[in-house]
C-alpha cells in the first residue's frame, strides 16, 4: 500500500464519514458490547487481584505465615523465629462446637481462633461499637471474653453480654467482628468465627492429642530484609519442620483460585458476546456497504483501483472500531468500578480501583481483531461491486463472493482471534474447548440458517401472506441467517448456562442429600470411640455409622520427586495443596472397588504400603509399584502403591484418597472421624447427644454445609446469568439492526399490500409469522446447541451425572424470544399506521 | 496499429460481441459490432429500449468485458488489461456522464470534481476542479453538497467531473433523461460548448432524435447490432 494511496484513501474515507455515524449505530453498539464485556471481566479480575496484592500483608497477617498442624513450634524453632523477625504473633485455629449457656439445645459448629496479645500484626480488626480487641477478650470477673461473627448471635439466639460455652469453658460475648483482616481463606466457611484469647484456650480442654489444631506463626521482617533469602535460610535451618510457609505473594490462594476460575468462565461469556457482536458487525458493514454500492461503482468509473476501495472502507471500519472500542472500554471499566466501589465493604477483598493496562490492551486487541475480521467478508464483496451497476436503476445486494485473498485474510483473522483466546485464558484446555465449541456452534447455527433458507426457497404456499413471509426469509440479502446466528449464539449460551447451573444445583440440593451422610463428627479421641459408638447407635433413626482413625499429612514427593517438580493434572492439584486426611486400615471397606492391584492381607506387617485413589494416580502420573512420600507430624513416610481404588468424591461418601497399610500410623497421635446417616427427626437428638457427652467433638451437619454451598452457588449463578444475558442483549441488537436494515423494504411491501386491499391485520400477520418463524427456528437450534454444550461441560469437565432440563431450557428460550422478537414487532408496528399516499408519490 | 492506416481512430471495436448469463440461459446483448470513432467526433447512439445502446457504452468504457472481439482506446487493447489497469486507463482517458448524475453525496461539488484528478494523482486537483466548475457556471457553488443542488446543477457538476481530468473521450448515457426540457437544453449546450473548446470526443446515448442530430455522426443500434451508421461507407451503412 503506497503512502500516496493510503493518504488518498484516508482523505476519501474522511469525506465518507462526514455523513455521520447513523448507519453505524449497530456496528458501534455490537463492538462496544463485546469489548465492554471483555474489558469488564479483565478489569474486575485485575482490581480484585490487585486488591489482594495491595493488601497481601494484611490478608496474610504479616510478611510470612507459618502453619503447623497438631503441634506447636518447638523451642529451637521459636527461638529462631523470634531472633529473625521484627514482630511475631501466634494464633491457634480449630473447629469447635459453641453452645448457648442459657439454652443448651442451641449449639453450632464454629471456627475457633485463639489470638495472642500482639494479634493482628498487620491491618486492623474492627469490632462493633469500637471496642478494643484486648479489652473484649480480657478476663473480667473471672470470665474470659469472646468476639464473634454476627451470624453466631443469630444462630444461638444470643445478645452481646450473653455467655457461650466452648469445650469446658464459658465465655462472655463482648463484641461482634466487623472486619477481620486476615480472614479471606476460603469461599465457603463451615461455621462462623469465634475469637478468644490464646491464654483462655487451654482451659477449654479442646487441645487433645491428634485434634485437628492449626498453629499459625505470623511475622513481620525489618525493612530491607531479602524475603527469598529469609525463606531459604528458614528452609535450610529446619528442612523437616513440616510447616507450610506462605509469603505475601501467596496470600489468600483460595480466593485467587476462585477469582481465576470465575474470570476464566466470565471471559468465555465475554468472548461469546464479542462473537455475537461480530455477526452484528458483519451485517452492519454489509448494510452500510450495500448503501454505498453506487459510490463504489462511481469511484471505479472514475478510475479507482479495487485496492483503493478496500483501503477506503477498511480505514472507515478502523476509525469506527476505535469509537466502539473506546466506548466499550469506558463502559467496561466504569460499570464494574462503580459496582465494586459500592460493594467494596462487603467484598472479602477490598478491590484496588486502579488503571490496569493489560485487560484494556486485551479488550482493544480483541475489539480490533473482531471488527476487522467481521468486516472483511462484506468489504471483500464490496470490492467486487461492478461499476456497470451505475447504469442500472436498482442497486443490487452485495452477492459476489470475495476473492481468495480475502478468504485467506478472513482465516488469518479468525486464527488470530483463537490465538488471543489461548493467550489470555489461564486454562489452555478450557480455551481449546471454547474455541472448538464456538466453531462448532457457529457452523451448526449457520447450517440451520442455510437449511431454513433452502427449505423456504422450495416451499410455494398458495396463500399470498404466507408467500410473502416465506419470500422474506429466502430473498437475496435476507437477515434470516444473521439473525439465527447472532440471536442463536446468545440464546445457546443462556440455555447452556441455565442447564449447567440446573444440573449442579440438582446435584447439591437434591441428589447429594439422598446419598450423603447426615453428619460428620470430627476430633473423636481414641478413648471416646466406644462411648461414641454406643450413643450414636442407640438413637432411633440413626444408621450407617462408619468411623475411621484419621491423621493429616502432606504429600511431599511423588515417586521420589519433590511435588513442586512434578507436573500434576489440574483436577488432582487439590491433593498436594495442603494437608490431607489419611488413614490406615487392615480390611478393605465394603462398597470399595479396587480397579488395579490387590489389597494387602489383613495381618500385613511390613514396610508401608499405600492404596491410592485411581483418579489421583492418573493425575499424578503414578501406578502400582511407584511410591508416595508424606510428611506426617514432621516425619516423612514413604509407601509403595499396591492398589488403586475407584472413589466417587461427588457422592460425599466417607473415603480417603490415601490409605496406609496397618501399623504405619498407629504410633502417631490421631483422632477418629465418623459419618452417620439419620432421618430428619433424628438429626437434632443425635447432635445433642454427642455434644452433651463430648465437649471436644465437633459435628458438621451436611445439610447445612450443602445449603451454604447452594447459597454460594446461587449468588455466583445470578452473576453468571446476568453476564450470559449480555450475549442475548448483543443478539437483540443484531436483530434490531437487521430489522432496521429491512424496514424500508417492509414499508413498501406494506404500502403495496394496502393498495391491493390488504387490511392492517393481514399485514401484521406477515410480521408475526415471519418473526415467529425465525424465532421458533432460532429457539429450537439454541435449545439443541445449548443442551449439547451443557452436556459436554457437565460430562467432560465436571464429571457429573447429566440430566436434561427441557422445561428450564424451553422457558429460557421462550422468555428471551418473546422479549427480542417482541421488540422487532414493536419496531415494525409503526409501519402499519403509515399512510400510503406519500410513499406512492415519492416512489 | 499502423499509424498510416488509422491515425485518427480513438476508439476501435472489432467484431465485438457481448453475451451475459441469465436464469433463462445466455443472452446475446451485442453481436459482431465493428465501430471506429475518430478523435474529436461527436457520436449519437440511438435505438429502442433493450437494443444494447447502454451495453455498448459500458463495453467502450471497459466496465463490461466483451465476450468476443476486441476493444481498444488510443490503440491500447482492453483484452490484456487487468481490472485495476483498466480502471487506470479509464481514469486517464474517459469521462462518463450518467443519467442519474451519480455524485457522491458526502462530498461537496468541488470534491466530487476533484475526485478523478486525485485518483489519477494529479498535482493541484482542487485548483483544476475549481476552474472546471467555473467553466460550467458553478464557481459560486463549489462548497455545496449534491443534496443542496438542483438536478441541472448536479448534472453540471457531473459534467465538470467528467471533463476535469481532460479526457480524450466523454461517454454520456441519457444525460438529459432526468432533467426538464429547458435544463436539459442548457446541459446539451454546455456539453457541446466544452467539446468545441477542448476537442474532446463525445459519445452520447440518447432516445432523443433532436439531441442525436446535433452530433456529427449517428449510429443506430437494433437487437445488439449496428443497424445504421451515418459515417459508414454508403454501401455498408445502407446494407
Amino acid at each position: 500500500m503506497s503512502a500516496t494511496g493510503l493518504g488518498l484513501a484516508w482523505r476519501l474515507a474522511k469525506r465518507e464519514l462526514r455523513g455521520g455515524l447513523a448507519g453505524f449505530r449497530v456496528f458501534v453498539i455490537c463492538l462496544a458490547l463485546g469489548v465492554a464485556a471483555i474489558a469488564a471481566v479483565g478489569w474486575t479480575s485485575s482490581a480484585i487481584l490487585g486488591g489482594l496484592k495491595a493488601d497481601a500483608s494484611k490478608l496474610l497477617g504479616g510478611d510470612f505465615e507459618l502453619r503447623l498442624i497438631y503441634r506447636e513450634a518447638n523451642d529451637a524453632q521459636m527461638r529462631y523465629l523470634l531472633g529473625n523477625s521484627r514482630t511475631l504473633s501466634n494464633t491457634i485455629e480449630m473447629r469447635a462446637m459453641a453452645t448457648s449457656a442459657t439454652d443448651r439445645k442451641k449449639r453450632t459448629l464454629v471456627q475457633l481462633k485463639a489470638v495472642d496479645g500482639v494479634y493482628p500484626l498487620t491491618g486492623d480488626i474492627v469490632l462493633s461499637a469500637d471496642a478494643s480487641l484486648d479489652d473484649a477478650l480480657a478476663l473480667k470477673d473471672g470470665m474470659p471474653g469472646a468476639v464473634v461473627d454476627p451470624n453466631l448471635l443469630d444462630k444461638l439466639g444470643l445478645r452481646l453480654g450473653d455467655d457461650v460455652k466452648i469445650g469446658k469453658t464459658l465465655f462472655q460475648v463482648r463484641a461482634t467482628i466487623t472486619r477481620e483482616p486476615d480472614r479471606v481463606t476460603s469461599m465457603i466457611n463451615f461455621g462462623p468465627r469465634l475469637m478468644i484469647a490464646k491464654s483462655a484456650l487451654a482451659a477449654t480442654g479442646l487441645i487433645q492429642p491428634g485434634s485437628l489444631v492449626q498453629y499459625y506463626y505470623r511475622l513481620t521482617l525489618d525493612p530491607g530484609v531479602d524475603r527469598a533469602l529469609w525463606r531459604k535460610q528458614l528452609s535450610d535451618e529446619f528442612p523437616n519442620a513440616g510447616w507450610r510457609v506462605r509469603g505475601t505473594d501467596e496470600a489468600a490462594p483460595g480466593v485467587r483460585r476462585f477469582i481465576d476460575r470465575l474470570t476464566l468462565f466470565m471471559s468465555f461469556v465475554g468472548y461469546t458476546v464479542l462473537l455475537v457482536g461480530g455477526v452484528g458487525i458483519t451485517r452492519a458493514v454489509s448494510a452500510y456497504l450495500e448503501s454505498k454500492a453506487r459510490t463504489i461503482a462511481t469511484l471505479k468509473c472514475l478510475g479507482a483501483r479495487a485496492g483503493l476501495i478496500v483501503q477506503i472502507y477498511l480505514l472507515q471500519i478502523m476509525v469506527l472500531s476505535l469509537v466502539g472500542i473506546a466506548l466499550g472500554i469506558v463502559v467496561g471499566i466504569a460499570l464494574p468500578a462503580a459496582t465494586l466501589s459500592i460493594l467494596a465493604d462487603v467484598l472479602p477483598v477490598r478491590p484496588a480501583l486502579d488503571f490496569y493496562p493489560a485487560p484494556i490492551l486485551a479488550a482493544l486487541t480483541f475489539g480490533l481483531l473482531i471488527a476487522v475480521t467481521a468486516a472483511l467478508w462484506p468489504i471483500g464483496r464490496a470490492r467486487e461491486v461492478p461499476a456497470r451497476d451505475l447504469f442500472r436503476a436498482v442497486a443490487q445486494p452485495l452477492t459476489k463472493r470475495p476473492r481468495g485473498a480475502f478468504l485467506a485474510w478472513l482465516g488469518l483473522g479468525t486464527t488470530a482471534l483463537a490465538l488471543m483466546v489461548f493467550l489470555t485464558a489461564t486454562d489452555k484446555m478450557f480455551a481449546l474447548f471454547f474455541v472448538i465449541g464456538a466453531a462448532l456452534t457457529f457452523g451448526l447455527l449457520w447450517m440451520v440458517g442455510a437449511a431454513l433458507i433452502a427449505v423456504c426457497r422450495r416451499v410455494q404456499p398458495r396463500n399470498a401472506i404466507l408467500r410473502l413471509v416465506i419470500a422474506n426469509v429466502h430473498r437475496p440479502g435476507s437477515a434470516a441467517s444473521g439473525v439465527i446466528l447472532s440471536l442463536g449464539l446468545g440464546l445457546s449460551v443462556l440455555v447452556a448456562v441455565v442447564q449447567i447451573e440446573g444440573n449442579v444445583t440438582r446435584q447439591i440440593a437434591e441428589r447429594l442429600p439422598e446419598q450423603a451422610p447426615a453428619y460428620f463428627f470430627i476430633d473423636i479421641q481414641p478413648d471416646q470411640v466406644t462411648e461414641f459408638d454406643r450413643i450414636v447407635t442407640g438413637i432411633d433413626g440413626v444408621s450407617g455409622l462408619r468411623r475411621e482413625p484419621v491423621i493429616r499429612g502432606r504429600i511431599v514427593e511423588i515417586d521420589g520427586v519433590p511435588v513442586r517438580d512434578v507436573t500434576i493434572a489440574p483436577e488432582s492439584q487439590w491433593a498436594v495443596r495442603g494437608d490431607r486426611a489419611l488413614t490406615s486400615a487392615a480390611e478393605l471397606k465394603p462398597d470399595t472397588e479396587i480397579v488395579a492391584g490387590e489389597w494387602w492381607p489383613s495381618d500385613y506387617a511390613g514396610p508401608p504400603l499405600i492404596s491410592l485413589d485411581d483418579g489421583l494416580a492418573k493425575g499424578f502420573g503414578v501406578g502400582l509399584g511407584d511410591t508416595l512420600t508424606l510428611n506426617v507430624l514432621g516425619r516423612e513416610i514413604t509407601g509403595t502403591i499396591t492398589s488403586l481404588r475407584e472413589i466417587d468424591w461427588q457422592s460425599l461418601r466417607f473415603d480417603f484418597a490415601v490409605v496406609f497399610s496397618p501399623g504405619v500410623l498407629e504410633g502417631a497421635p490421631h483422632t477418629h472421624i465418623a459419618a452417620v446417616r439419620a432421618t430428619e427427626a433424628a438429626e437434632k437428638p443425635l447432635e445433642n447427644a454427642v455434644a452433651d457427652a463430648f465437649d471436644n467433638v465437633s459435628s458438621v451437619r451436611v445439610r447445612e454445609a450443602l445449603e451454604a454451598a447452594s447459597g454460594l452457588l446461587e449468588s455466583i449463578s445470578i452473576a453468571i446469568r446476568a453476564i450470559a444475558a449480555v450475549t442475548v442483549v448483543a443478539g437483540a441488537v443484531v436483530l434490531a439492526g437487521a430489522l432496521a436494515a429491512g424496514q424500508q423494504r417492509r414499508l413498501f411491501d406494506a404500502v403495496i399490500f394496502k393498495v391491493l386491499g390488504a387490511t392492517r391485520r393481514r399485514i401484521a400477520a406477515t410480521f408475526v409469522l415471519e418473526y415467529g418463524l425465525l424465532g421458533l427456528i432460532t429457539g429450537i437450534a439454541a435449545i439443541g446447541v445449548g443442551t449439547l454444550t451443557a452436556w459436554a461441560v457437565i460430562h467432560f469437565l465436571m464429571h457429573m451425572e447429566w440430566t436434561w432440563l427441557p422445561l428450564q431450557a424451553g422457558a429460557t428460550v421462550l422468555i428471551a424470544l418473546v422479549a427480542t422478537v417482541g421488540m422487532g414487532l414493536a419496531g415494525s408496528w409503526r409501519i402499519l399506521g403509515l399512510k400510503t399516499a406519500p410513499y406512492l408519490r415519492n416512489d | 496499429m499502423d499509424d498510416e492506416q488509422a491515425p485518427n481512430f480513438l476508439i476501435t471495436l472489432n467484431n465485438v460481441s457481448l453475451t451475459l448469463p441469465s436464469d433463462a440461459g445466455p443472452v446475446e446483448i451485442l453481436r459482431d459490432v465493428d465501430l471506429n470513432i475518430a478523435r474529436g467526433e461527436t457520436v449519437g447512439i440511438v435505438g429502442p429500449s433493450g437494443s444494447g445502446k447502454t451495453s455498448l457504452l459500458m463495453v467502450i468504457a471497459g466496465l463490461e468485458r466483451a465476450s468476443g472481439g476486441d476493444v481498444a482506446i488510443d490503440a491500447t487493447s482492453y483484452a490484456q488489461l487487468s481490472e485495476d489497469a483498466m480502471a487506470e486507463v479509464r481514469g486517464a482517458n474517459i469521462g462518463i456522464v450518467f443519467q442519474d448524475f451519480h455524485l457522491i453525496a458526502n462530498m461537496t461539488a468541488l470534491e466530487n470534481v476533484a475526485l478523478p484528478l486525485e485518483l489519477a494523482g494529479s498535482a493541484k486537483p482542487f485548483e483544476r476542479a475549481r476552474e472546471t466548475l467555473e467553466d460550467v457556471g458553478l464557481g459560486h457553488r463549489v462548497g455545496h453538497y449534491p443534496g443542496q443542488l438542483s438536478g441541472g446543477e448536479q448534472q453540471r457538476v457531473a459534467l465538470a467531473r467528467a471533463m476535469a481530468p481532460g479526457p480524450k473521450l466523454i461517454l454520456a448515457d441519457e444525460p438529459t433523461g432526468n432533467l426538464d426540457l429547458e435544463t436539459g437544453e442548457k446541459i446539451i449546450e454546455l456539453m457541446f460548448g466544452l467539446h468545441q473548446r477542448t476537442g474532446t470526443t463525445l459519445l452520447l446515448v440518447t432516445h432523443e432524435d433532436r439531441l442525436a442530430k446535433r452530433c456529427n455522426r449517428q449510429v443506430a443500434i437494433s437487437d445488439g447490432r449496428i443497424a445504421s451508421d451515418s459515417h459508414a461507407a454508403p454501401t455498408a451503412a445502407r446494407a
